[in-house]
Parts: structure tokens; C-alpha cells; sequence
């Protein structure tokens, strides 16, 4: 898809170096997915996993709801139960919600800038199939012994070989290890791609929030990651070669765990949180047609709760004894968090407020984040207070908080994104009135699911635990919950539907359906592939605003631009590799190897990574250059 | 029109495109990696010292430490890093064969580290400290093994530079693929010198054993 008219194919030449494998070029077909560097394509992979991923999740929610829909239920054991809640939190955090997040960055960051493609395109996509290799190899534990059933934060020392002997928790410690290496190359990858390929005169304050919210986020995960990554590896040895990390008896720390995967684990709330805020930074200014209120500090607040975000991870460590004085100053800091998020709460109103608002399903789902955003954060500013969380902790109301978070705030943002982008994607447009329904049914039936949660939670209903009693309350509101089940599902049944239908007998979109302001609209519905015919300049902010208006328009006028011949040398499209794939594909195997304690088969693959990284690296960037317009008479006197 | 254009103020536009950064990509992605290394170290250096005085067992640092052998494998590992500096300052002066004799060196130097850490692991084990008898044994040996891993891979690295510069003649302009990895081995030089202060000198320091 999206392979443009007047792409130049690839010449046969071959590139200086050469290397084990052939450099393909096929541009139809499974090979050319399989070896496509493109950030376009690559986008399109990250959002469909996300999404199947997100199907899988929900089956397992729509069981653990069926299985609490009344007191005393035997629908699935309590050991089923416990890898279905986990496998749903594992799924949802990280193979579901943050790369759909880097589905949508993949796509649009080189876009919104200006640029032809990633700073590292073969690195972009081993950071792909890396985060495909790490999902498949968490699900392939299901029909190798088990999921695993520790809980998405797998606690220690419930993760010891001698409390926990199945595969389960090895599946869930290497597959995150896996996953996790393409997280960081990637938010790597995407650093370099936005200081260094920006347009000319997109300065950094120029720049769409949504690509500054995917700095923030890819600064996030460089600093988050490595502390997961070690507690992870800590885990896999205390498993595989006996050392004693979290093994008490040997004076090991079971808490060093809860730790250090809380200081990964709050910043990951905001690597999820942040590119959403980014989309609907973008949504909102088109659909209210007004421009960003209070950009600066949209991008400080941003800023900020990136830094804070590191310096709260202990408010999810309120009850386990760590005295008055850490609790009252991790309690100050996560209420300090509230405050540049509230920030952005008014200015998305503010830019709202006086604007002309179009309410198509895109600005629905947008206001419905809001709304619902909201109240999660006002849950969460309760449970920041130690004394609250005292009562509520492990119970159904923490549960509704972080799913009004991850669920009405995140999930509900990246639908926005799905109807707002759909166009850009394929070309076609979403039905706009099924749409709305659609949204309705989503918003209705997500707030029967978790708005009763929070009654059964303060009502004592403690969270991972597979029935309850009858008698006591709290059958109504599990009821409604599980009703509204039916309704979510219904909901996103109909929007895989429109999906389809879209892409099959949607409208033409044009490109630029909703008179938006950023520069990805300014390339053709679904870019080419080199995305831009000439390299677009940048006078304001709202680059492509500014460009359809220049009336409105307070920026220069790009004088400093004339006269300078940016595509000389044509475009530079990089060239397809098997490296990649086959680099990740290593991984996995290995990651197979170490589970198994088969050891020929790890060096085995060590080997072929290590040949990989080889091949990679003597295969050199390739490519071709791409002169568009020049089969084109109209174009030529440019 | 191009040609009454203000052709000094022109930026120039690489072929691979216009770059909005003087940094070259590669240097951004490794100064960016390293950050990112630093939280795996900080990590692991952090769990060492959270677990020292920890272990119920011996034997405990002061039993098996040699101070006046990891000077020795640390002053060689500095100087190492003296040869990348000098090593580039001749890729840059274009003096190829100088270029290739330091580049080596500092190869050699790192595997010369390695030799010493090999020999400590197994003396150490002979003394009875292993991966599995006590806390400070595991945290000692993934520490260590984790900046030992990165000095091989920093090895392997450097001698492929090595050989890459036979296979197709390097030049100059090649000066950041070798500055990149200078800016890497000096990066796990500098990790070294904190893990060998917190690790190694901080327990011989009378009052502050632990």
C-alpha cells in the first residue's frame, strides 16, 4: 500500500559493500513487508498488532467479566483466572495501548516534520519485529504450560522458581526483555529523528504538540526502560542460575523489586498517557478550528510531567511500611503531577472555548477523553493521599481509577486518532453517522463497565481475586459491569466493522478532509512514499495552516529559505533489508533457548545474531534517490 | 533564480537529505544510548550497594579483593582510552597507519582488561565465591559481568574497525564511525572507574567497610 505512482523502482545496481543477502526490493507481496524499512508501513504494522493484541486483551477481559457477572461463578478456575487478569494487564500496557501510541509516532512524526523517513529506518523496523517477537513469545506461553499468573508487576518473591515452578513467569520475564529492546530502540530512533530531521525553519517551538509529546515519551522510556530490563534480568537469573536477588532466606529484598519496577513502572504510566495528550493536542485545534491555547506551556506541562513523572514511583508503595516521612513526600509529589495535567485540561478547553467546533466522531471521542480523563485523575489525586490509599488499595477502586486512565483517557485519545488519521492512512474515509454511534455505544458501555467498580471497590471487593460472596452488596454493581461488557463489545465490533467497510467502499477523502493544520496533511491521501515531492518549508507554527493561510499567519516568510536546492540530490529512499527481521527473528528463538536452558540452541543463536549485526552493519544504509516530477512534465519547470 | 540567490548564506544538504541538527545521527543515537546505559548501570550498581553488608554468608569483599591487581587492569583500561583519543586524532590527520596501529591498541588494551577480569573471576571462585553462595557474589558477578560484557563487545568492535578499513580504505571522512566508538569506550572506561570505587577501594577505607 501506499506505494506512490511515481515512485522510481529500486535500480538493480548493487550497493558498495554488499553483505550475506541480496538486498531486496520487492514492493508487493509478504517479501516486501517482511524487508520494508519504510516508517509509513512500518506505522500501518504497529497499529494492526496493536489492535489484535487489544482484541486478545479483551477476550480475556470479557472472561474475567462473564466469570464475576454473579457471586459463586465457575466459569474458569482461580488459576485460570489468575493468568487471564494478568495476561490482560501484560497485553493492554505493553503490546496493546503503548505501541499503538508508537504505531501512530511511526507514522506521523516524519510527517508532521517535514522528513522522508526515520533517522534509522533498518533500526525502526528491527524495533518492529522485536516488539511482534516479544508479544508472540509472551502468548506462545498458553500452549506451552501456562501463562503467566503473577500479575501484570509479577511481585517478588511470588516469581521464585520454588513459588512459582511453571514456565509462566520465565515467559512473562523474557518476553518483556524481548518486547523492551525494541521500546528503547525505537524511542532512540525517534530522538534522533526529531532533532535532527526537522524542515528547515521547523524550530523546536514550531514544532506539532503531538511530536513534542513523543520526545517527552521517548525520553521516558530511555530512562524507564533499563531499570525494568535489569529487575527483569534479576528475575531470570534468580530462575535459571540460582543467584539470590529476591531470595529472603538469603537476605535478598523481595521489595528492591516492587522498586525498581515502580520506577519504571509510573513513567511507563505517562509513556502511555503522553503521545494520547499528543493526539488529542491535534484533534482538538482542527475540529475547534482555533489554534493550540497556550502553547508554551502545553509543551512545559508536558516537560514537567516527564521529569515528575520519575519522582512519584513510591505512591504505589503507600502500604508497605515505608514510614511517614517517604510516604508524605511521595504523596507531595504525585499531587504536584496533577497540576501541569490539570494545565492541559484548561487549555484543551481553552482552545475549545470561542471556537467554531465541527463534532465529528473524532472530536466526540476527543471530549470524551476529557471528560473521562478527569475523572480518573481525580480518583488518582484521592489515592495519592496515603491515609485513602490505606482503605482502598488492592480493592475494584483502584482498578476503575487506572482503567478511567489507561481506558477513558489513553484508549479513548487513540480513537480520536483512529478517525481523526483514517484518511491519511488509506485515503478513505470513515462512515462519519455510523461513527457516532459507534461512539456512543463505546462511551456508555465503557462507563457501565468502570463506573460501578469504583462502588464494589469502596465497598471492600478486592482486586485478582476470582469470585465473591453473595450477600454483601456488591452483586448489582458487578451485574451492570459485565452488562456493559456486552455493549463495549458490540461497540468495537461496529468499529472494526466501519474499518473494514471503509477500507473497502469508503469515500475519498482528499487530502486534507477536515481543513487540518499540521504538514502531514499536506502530502496526498495515503502519502507517497517518499511522502513530500520537494521538502517542505516551515514559516509558523501549523506549518500547513500557515501555508493554506498565510493571512492568518504570524511567521516569517522563508525568505531565508530561497534560492537553496534541498532535494539536489533527489530524495534518498533507504534500501529494504532482511537484516532486521532476521536480527529479531534470532532473538525470539534465543529467548526460546534460554527458557529451555537449551543451550546449543542459544549460542546457536547468538551466532546468527551476532552474523546479523555483521550483515547489518557491511550492507550500509543503500538506497536510491527518487527525483519526482521528473516524468512529469507539469512539474518540471519548478 | 538560483544564481542570484545569497549563495554564502545557503545551508548545505547532505545527500541523504537536510538535517536540522549539526550533530551527526550517529553520535545523537549514541550519546542518547549512553544515557540510557547509565540507567542500566546506575541499576545494577545501585542493587550492589542496597545488598552490600547483605550477605549472611562469606566470603565477603575484604576475603577476596585485590586492590593492587585491579589497579593494575584499571591504569591499563585507562590508557586504553588514551590510545581512542590519539587514534582518532590520527584518522583525522588522514594518517591511516597510525590510525590502525592505536585502533588496535586500544583493542588490545581492553582485551588485556578482560584477561585480568578472567583470571579474577576464576581466583575468586577458587576462594569460594560464586554466583549462587551469597548476595554479594551475585551482585558482585552480574555487575562486573555486565561491564566486562560491554568491554568485549567494545573489543569486537574496535577490531572490526580494524578490519573494515582494510576492506574498503578509510579515509578521513570515516572519523565518526571511530568517534562513535570512542565516545563508547570511553563511556564504559568511566563506568569502570566508578564501579572500581564503590566496589573495590570504598571497602578498604577505614570505618566505611562494609
Amino acid at each position: 500500500m501506499a506505494i506512490g505512482r511515481r515512485d522510481v523502482p529500486a535500480p538493480a545496481a548493487p550497493d558498495a559493500g554488499g553483505g550475506l543477502l541480496a538486498r531486496p526490493a520487492w514492493t508487493k507481496g509478504i517479501g516486501s513487508w517482511l524487508t520494508t524499512v519504510d516508517h509509513k508501513r512500518l506505522g500501518i504494522l504497529y497499529i494492526l498488532t496493536s489492535f489484535t493484541f487489544m482484541g486478545l486483551a479483551s477476550i480475556e477481559a470479557f472472561i474475567i467479566r462473564l466469570q464475576l457477572a454473579a457471586p459463586g461463578m465457575e466459569l474458569v478456575s482461580p488459576d485460570v483466572y489468575n493468568q487471564l487478569f494478568t495476561m490482560h494487564g501484560v497485553t493492554m500496557i505493553f503490546l496493546a495501548i503503548m505501541p499503538l501510541g508508537t504505531g501512530f509516532a511511526n507514522y506521523f512524526v516524519p510527517l508532521m516534520i517535514g522528513a522522508r523517513d526515520l533517522a534509522f529506518p533498518r533500526l525502526n523496523a528491527f524495533g518492529y519485529w522485536v516488539y511482534a517477537a516479544g508479544g508472540i513469545f509472551v502468548y506462545s506461553s498458553f500452549f506451552l504450560g501456562g501463562a503467566p499468573d503473577v500479575g501484570w508487576f509479577a511481585y517478588a518473591p511470588l516469581t521464585s522458581l520454588s513459588n512459582n515452578p511453571g514456565n509462566g513467569t520465565d515467559f512473562y520475564m523474557i518476553g518483556l526483555l524481548i518486547g523492551g529492546i525494541g521500546s528503547l530502540v525505537t524511542a532512540m530512533n525517534l530522538i534522533v529523528t526529531i532533532f535532527s530531521m526537522r524542515a528547515p525553519g521547523m524550530t523546536m517551538m514550531r514544532m506539532p504538540v503531538f511530536v513534542w509529546m513523543i520526545l517527552v515519551t521517548s525520553f521516558l522510556i530511555v530512562f524507564a526502560f533499563p531499570p525494568l530490563t535489569i529487575a527483569l534480568t534479576q528475575i531470570v537469573f534468580d530462575r535459571t542460575f540460582g543467584t539470590l536477588f529476591y531470595v529472603p532466606e538469603a537476605g535478598g529484598l523481595p521489595i528492591l523489586w516492587q522498586h525498581l519496577f515502580w520506577i519504571f513502572g509510573h513513567p511507563e504510566v505517562y509513556i502511555v498517557i503522553l503521545p494520547a495528550f499528543g493526539v488529542i493536542s491535534e484533534v482538538i485545534p482542527t475540529f475547534s478550528r482555533k489554534p493550540i491555547f497556550g502553547y508554551p506551556v502545553m509543551i512545559l506541562s508536558g516537560i514537567f510531567i516527564g521529569f515528575m513523572g520519575f519522582a512519584v514511583w513510591s505512591h504505589h508503595m503507600f502500604t508497605t511500611g515505608l514510614g511517614p516521612v517517604a510516604n508524605t513526600a511521595f504523596a507531595l509529589t504525585s499531587f504536584v503531577i496533577g497540576v501541569p495535567t490539570g494545565v492541559k485540561i484548561f487549555n484543551w478547553l481553552g482552545t475549545m472555548w470561542g471556537g467554531s467546533v465541527r463534532f465529528t466522531t473524532s472530536m466526540l471521542y476527543a471530549m470524551a477523553f476529557l471528560f473521562m480523563f478527569v475523572i480518573g485523575g481525580i480518583t488518582g489525586i484521592m489515592l495519592a493521599m496515603p491515609p485513602f490509599t490505606a482503605q482502598a488499595t488492592d480493592s475494584y477502586f483502584v482498578v476503575a481509577h487506572f482503567h478511567y486512565v489507561m481506558g477513558g483517557g489513553a484508549l479513548f485519545a487513540f480513537f480520536a486518532g483512529v478517525y481523526y488519521w483514517f484518511p491519511k492512512l488509506t485515503g478513505k474515509l470513515l462512515p462519519e453517522r455510523f461513527g457516532q454511534y459507534t461512539f456512543w455505544a463505546m462511551f456508555v458501555g465503557f462507563n457501565m463497565i468502570f463506573m460501578p467498580q469504583h462502588f464494589a471497590g469502596l465497598m471492600g471487593m478486592p482486586r485478582r481475586t476470582q469470585t465473591y460472596e453473595a450477600g454483601i452488596g456488591l452483586e448489582i454493581w458487578n451485574l451492570v459491569s459485565t452488562a456493559g461488557t456486552f455493549v463495549m463489545g458490540t461497540a468495537l465490533f461496529m468499529l472494526l466493522f466501519s474499518v473494514i467497510y471503509a477500507f473497502r467502499k469508503g469515500q475519498p477523502a482528499g487530502n486534507d478532509p477536515w481543513d487540518a493544520r499540521t504538514l502531514e496533511w499536506a502530502a496526498t491521501s495515503p502519502p507517497q512514499h517518499h511522502n513530500f515531492d520537494e521538502q517542505p518549508i516551515v514559516t509558523d507554527r501549523d506549518a500547513f495552516w500557515a501555508q493554506k493561510y498565510p493571512e492568518l499567519s504570524h511567521g516569517d516568510d522563508g525568505s531565508q529559505w530561497e534560492g537553496v536546492d534541498f532535494d539536489s540530490h533527489g530524495i534518498h529512499m533507504p534500501g529494504q533489508s532482511w537484516y532486521p527481521f532476521l536480527l529479531a527473528l534470532a532473538i525470539f528463538i534465543a529467548g526460546y533457548g534460554l527458557l529451555f536452558e537449551n543451550w546449543p540452541l542459544s549460542i546457536l543463536m547468538l551466532v546468527v545474531l551476532t552474523g546479523a549485526t555483521y550483515g547489518w552493519a557491511f550492507e550500509g544504509v543503500g538506497g536510491h534517490h527518487v527525483h519526482p516530477g521528473d516524468d512529469a512534465a507539469e512539474g518540471a519547470g519548478d | 533564480m538560483a544564481a542570484d540567490a545569497p549563495a554564502t548564506a545557503a545551508p548545505s544538504v547532505p545527500a541523504h537529505g537536510w538535517r536540522s541538527s549539526k550533530l551527526p545521527d550517529m553520535k545523537l543515537m549514541m550519546w542518547i544510548f549512553l544515557a540510557s546505559d547509565i540507567m542500566f548501570f546506575g541499576t545494577l550498581i545501585g542493587t550492589y550497594l542496597i545488598y552490600k553488608g547483605r550477605s549472611l554468608t562469606g566470603p565477603y569483599p575484604q576475603d577476596v579483593l585485590d586492590i593492587p591487581l585491579t589497579t593494575v587492569s584499571t591504569f591499563v583500561l585507562l590508557m586504553s582510552s588514551f590510545l581512542m583519543v590519539i587514534a582518532l586524532d590520527a584518522l583525522k590527520r588522514n594518517d591511516i597507519g597510525k590510525f590502525r596501529l592505536w585502533t588496535f591498541g586500544v583493542a588490545f588494551f581492553g582485551a588485556i582488561f578482560l584477561g585480568f577480569q578472567v583470571y579474577e573471576f576464576n581466583h575468586f571462585v577458587d576462594l569460594g565465591l560464586t554466583l549462587q553462595g551469597n548476595l554479594f557474589g551475585t551482585t558482585f558477578y552480574v555487575l562486573t559481568g555486565t561491564h566486562g560484557v560491554h568491554v568485549a563487545i567494545g573489543v569486537l568492535w574496535l577490531l572490526s574497525i580494524v578490519v573494515a578499513s582494510y576492506v574498503r580504505p578509510w579515509t578521513s571522512k570515516d572519523a565518526t564511525n571511530l568517534e562513535v566508538a570512542g565516545l563508547y569506550w570511553h563511556f564504559v572506561d568511566v563506568v569502570w572507574i566508578v564501579i572500581f570505587t564503590l566496589v573495590y577501594l570504598v571497602d578498604f577505607v577505614p570505618g566505611a567497610g562494609g
